[in-house]
């Protein structure tokens, strides 16, 4: 472990500074700047062709970046080739070499490195324990399930204990439930092991559910590191607002500093450091939207807007049904046509006979608006 | 803080690990290979077909004694002397590599006896001459009594130019050539792809019997020498032919047979390609149309044919192109009627004029690559069309088709079996058509033109070695072209020196080889004449079809393979070993297969470099028949099929033996 004698702070195990990539004119990284602590689970996130890929291949020396260091474990590993660098790594694919049976191919990074043929046997079967696989060492990958040969992918690549795992997109392949509870499995499993692991995936879910600290990128950028929670709370930029769950956005202009309007209506805000009258993006999460009216809470409970400043009426256009809650979006003069979409528990559909076409109080708390300033390029997108 | 978008300046140079010094090396020798073995001797050739060579008299200086070996008058430059006396014309001026000229009949005066002396000297270095066999060159004045002058003869200057072509224009028996090598490739490439195409779609749709044994049939021509045919039909429709008037007073000898024989060696590949076209439709296609309740006819013309349009072209570009380029049949069967490929091989062995066999073979390269460009762009759009299509049509019985359909395809079955069957007949009797009885005198080669038995066991030897160094030259070759990584131009490069065999006719090739390995400056000299040579240009002419075997096998492999094995700190080689060649294995079988038929078979490159210690079989069919003993080259070539038919039935059965050991793990439970 590497410690900062200065600090006493652990410095982190894996640093990136400064990294560029390019291919040709096409620049897919740009002035990366990150690092990876000591056994955290960290998740490149973000759309596809963001480069999340190249970055974890730049990690791995799989594709030298144009520029900029990365150092593991204290030593700069910037030009080393894959093979003199400390990881293992999980395709998409699995890449499982499909001649060889399972027990080869773990056994693979193995051999060759003096270990006896006993050695190599009792760790496989452990291996194979671990991922719960014990039964099926003769049987060729083919004959797996997708499930059990990711596992098998991640057997191998810990196989020799290296010092960093990587994986790229380890569950997209599989099929919805199989990759619900492998999320689980193999968060719980790099606990255990405690081995520091990169991870890329574009669900965003996935991220949020195993992720120790999320990394969002876009375009070859970083827009923001944090850990799910932080970012899932504080988005820095209205691209990781809308990339991270659902949000609102809504097309207002600065009123005072700690308020905005939508038309002619005004709307409190946490204080912010927007010049009057400019044109901003606010947002806000559907459940952070409380509705008011009698029923909107439990049966006979008071409900009392106490400030006007803060809510208003607008009308129900749609509703959707969650399976957990009814999804409405909201329209009418008070949002200048623009479109507010609310979580609704079921209980307070039926209590207040909600359909489209009602009317509903509405109310924003100050502290759930972020403001941004508007790009319409993201917005568009939508 | 750094955040503008344009990045610096690439500073990172990667630090080399091991895998990637060997694979350098790997890169480094099969680029070489395909330098030395294709591009560099094609160059050669080229640079011959354009270089002329003249007497330029210009660049010589002559003075002449006085009896008393005074030299009072000035020096005369030896154009202005021909002028004055008007001795010789241009053209006499033009001549070849080894071309010589005497000067001393340039001086009407002259006497071997006199005591008159010359002075001589050529105006600059690069221009030479030789005294008494002794070569000499430079403005150094040489002094040369009169009977030593006599034997002053000058060196053709070299130069380049199109004057080769001008000649070969202006020369309408070679130019004829041109007219009749195209025309008698179009014609057999509709025969062809005609007959081909009938008979690939009672295969794939129709359920007539007995379909594996017709597959079986179309594709034996593939194991005999091209010119095979044309022995069959000599003993069939020849001076002695049996069935010689059923040509009605028509010769064989010319463009009939060679349409014959071509139909004959060019029909399984046309058949091949069909096949594929027509089992990549698409089955829901047929079934929309007949929900539709459109006619046959109008499916077949609205549906079937569109479907396979891009087999049919590549078919007909792959047809023509071996018809054209082929050499052997028109050879044995073309009489008095010249082609490009027979003109190449008259103009190099007939006339050792290697400059006009050059210009032929810039000529029919012409053709060749032209059919081979277009082939390659429609093979590209039948590749996207793959990817789409997927539902399989299963035929259903119509016992009218079926019939008619069985009866065409045993029709071309039995001309296929007939001119096989002929060969071996003739080659089993003592005298055709006089004296049927059965004989074995045919296969005493000892005793015929052509190398003899030994010819036979070259052949083989030719064809193992080039089954095995071709298919780890292949191997070796798409490998770097589909897994190793960086190089990108040299990659595109050599992907593109890989496809240029296919376009190469194999005389074109074989010649461009003269040129190159026959020169005693080159370093690689030391191969010609040898087996090695012969290796060489077969597995260079037969490359193409190889190298994309080897590539679409490498391509169904996880691109990863080598990023995971090189994350687990192993050698690539090891890979290599363990992964990427067993799991190629079926291809490679079909590589060195194919390899070895081929080298069994071929004529055209091969025809050109053999030296009396490696004479073929193939070549030696074809020196039999140029010297009457047709029934010995019937003989050698039935031996070569049954050696090409025995490799294949070892062939199957290995494959099949290592597709059900590897059964376990190529099939999903
Ligand atoms: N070898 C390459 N050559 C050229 N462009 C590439 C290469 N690899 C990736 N790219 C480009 O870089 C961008 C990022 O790719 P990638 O890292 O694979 O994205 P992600 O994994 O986020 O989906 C994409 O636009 C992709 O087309
Ligand atoms: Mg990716």
């Amino acid at each position: 472990m590497n410690v900062d004698v200065s600090s006493g702070q652990k410095s982190p195990y894996l640093q990136i500074e400064n990294l560029w990539k390019s291919f040709g004119d096409f620049v897919a990284l740009k002035n990366i700047t990150m690092n990876v602590q000591e056994g955290e689970l960290l998740c490149f996130l973000g759309p596809s062709g963001c480069g999340k890929t190249t970055l974890l291949r730049a990690i791995a020396g799989l594709e030298l970046q144009s520029s900029g260091t990365i150092e593991q474990a204290g030593i700069d590993v910037s030009n080393l080739p894959p093979s003199e660098r400390d990881f293992g790594i999980v395709f998409q694919s699995y890449a499982l070499f499909p001649n060889l049976t399972i027990f080869r191919n773990i056994a693979y990074g193995l051999e060759n490195v003096g270990r006896s043929k006993n050695e190599i046997k009792d760790r496989v079967s452990e291996l194979l324990e671990l991922v719960g696989l014990s039964e099926q060492g003769e049987k060729y990958p083919a004959q797996l399930s997708g499930g059990q040969q990711q596992r098998i992918a991640l057997a191998r690549a810990i196989a020799t204990s290296p010092g960093l795992l990587l994986l790229d997109e380890p569950l997209s392949a599989l099929d919805a439930q199989v990759r619900v509870h492998l999320r689980h499995e193999l968060k719980q499993l790099q606990h255990k092991l405690g081995i520091t692991t990169v991870m890329v995936t574009h669900d965003q879910e996935e991220a949020l559910s195993m992720a120790d600290r999320i990394v969002i990128m876009r375009d070859g950028m970083i827009e923001q590191i944090g850990t799910p929670i932080d970012i899932y709370k504080n988005p820095k930029t209205l691209f990781v607002a809308g990339f991270i769950g659902e949000m609102n956005k809504i097309v207002a202009t600065v009123g005072s500093e700690n308020s905005f309007k939508i038309g002619n209506l005004s709307l409190e805000c946490a204080p912010h450091n927007y010049a009057i009258d400019a044109e901003v993006v606010a947002t806000i999460r559907p459940e952070d939207i409380i509705p008011h009216g009698s029923g909107a809470r439990s049966p006979g409970a008071a409900d009392t807007i106490t400030n006007p400043r803060i809510s208003f009426e607008a009308e129900i256009v749609d509703m959707e049904f969650l399976g957990a809650f009814w999804r409405a979006e909201l329209s009418g003069d008070n949002l200048s046509g623009q479109i507010l979409s609310i979580n609704l528990s079921i209980n307070a559909v039926r209590r207040m006979s909600l359909n489209i076409g009602s009317n509903l109080q509405l109310e924003l708390p100050p502290e759930n608006i972020r403001l941004y300033p508007t790009n319409f390029e993201l917005l568009e997108r939508e | 803080m750094v955040n503008t978008l344009t990045p610096p300046a690439a500073t990172i140079k990667p630090k080399l690990g091991k895998d990637d010094w060997i694979q350098r090396a790997f890169m480094f020798v099969i680029a070489l290979y395909l330098f030395v073995a294709l591009a560099l001797p094609l160059y050669a050739m080229l640079s011959k077909a354009f270089s002329i060579y003249n007497f330029d008299l210009t660049k010589y200086e002559v003075q002449i004694s006085q009896k008393d070996g005074s030299y009072p008058n000035p020096a005369i430059n030896l154009n202005e002397l021909n002028n004055d006396i008007g001795l010789y014309s241009e053209t006499d001026l033009i001549s070849d590599a080894n071309g010589r000229l005497r000067i001393a009949k340039l001086f009407t005066d002259f006497s071997f006896r006199s005591t008159v002396k010359y002075k001589f000297r050529a105006l600059n270095d690069e221009t030479s001459y030789l005294v008494a066999s002794e070569l000499k060159s430079g403005n150094q004045w040489v002094e040369l009594d009169s009977n030593t002058f006599r034997r002053l003869v000058l060196r053709p200057h070299s130069g380049r130019g199109f004057d080769n072509f001008t000649s070969y224009f202006s020369r309408p028996a070679l130019t004829q050539s041109i007219k009749n090598s195209l025309w008698i490739a179009v014609v057999s490439t509709i025969i062809t792809v005609t007959l081909a195409f009938w008979f690939a779609y009672a295969l794939a749709r129709s359920k007539m019997r007995f379909k594996g044994v017709f597959r079986m049939i179309a594709t034996l021509p593939i194991l005999v020498p091209s010119l095979l045919p044309g022995i069959a039909l000599i003993y069939l429709f020849g001076n002695q032919g049996l069935l010689k008037s059923f040509l009605l007073g028509e010769t064989i000898y010319g463009p009939i047979g060679i349409v014959i024989g071509s139909v004959f060696f060019t029909f399984p590949h046309a058949m091949i390609i069909i096949s594929t076209a027509l089992a990549l439709s698409d089955a829901r296609l047929f079934e929309a149309s007949s929900s539709l309740k459109a006619s046959p006819w109008k499916t077949f013309w609205t549906v079937t044919i569109p479907g396979a349009r891009y087999g049919l072209f590549s078919a007909a570009f792959v047809v023509f192109n071996l018809v054209i380029t082929d050499f052997g049949l028109p050879k044995v069967i073309g009489g008095q009627y010249n082609m490009l490929a027979v003109d190449i091989y008259k103009q190099v062995i007939g006339q050792q004029n290697f400059e006009m066999g050059a210009v032929v073979s810039v000529i029919l390269l012409v053709p060749a690559l032209l059919a081979f460009a277009i082939d390659r762009r429609v093979q590209k759009k039948q590749v996207a069309l793959l990817s789409a299509r997927s539902v399989i049509f299963e035929p259903k019985p119509n016992r009218f088709y079926d019939r008619i359909f069985f009866a065409y395809s045993t029709l071309v079955s039995i001309f296929i079996v007939a001119i096989i069957g002929v060969c071996q007949l003739a080659a089993l009797v003592k005298f055709w058509p006089y004296d049927m009885s059965l004989s074995l005198i045919h296969y005493n080669f000892e005793i015929m033109d052509g190398g003899g038995w030994s010819s036979y066991q070259n052949s083989i030897i030719l064809a193992i070695l080039t089954a095995i160094i071709g298919t780890v030259i292949v191997f070796m070759g798409a490998y770097v072209v589909e897994k190793i990584k960086g190089f990108q131009t040299g990659r595109a490069l050599f992907q593109m020196l890989a496809m240029l065999p296919m376009a190469v006719p194999g005389m074109v090739l074989g010649l461009a080889y003269i040129f190159f390995f026959n020169n005693p400056d080159n370093p690689f000299n030391f191969i010609y004449g040898t087996m090695i040579i012969l290796v060489v240009s077969t597995v260079t002419h037969f490359y193409t079809v190889s190298h994309l075997t080897a590539v679409t096998a490498l391509k169904q492999m996880d691109i990863e393979f080598e990023a995971v094995s090189s994350s687990l700190k192993q050698p690539f080689y090891k890979l290599v070993k363990n992964v990427t060649i067993p799991v190629s294995m079926p291809a490679i079988l079909n590589i060195s297969i194919y390899l070895f038929v081929n080298a069994m078979t071929t004529v055209s490159a091969v025809v050109f470099l053999y030296s009396t210690d490696t004479a073929l079989a193939s070549v030696a069919v074809l020196n039999m028949d140029d010297a009457g003993d047709i029934a010995p080259a019937a003989a050698m070539g039935m031996l070569i099929f049954y050696t090409n038919a025995g490799a294949r039935i070892l062939h199957t059965i290995v494959s099949t033996q290592i597709l059900k050991r590897s059964e376990k793990w190529r099939r999903t439970e």
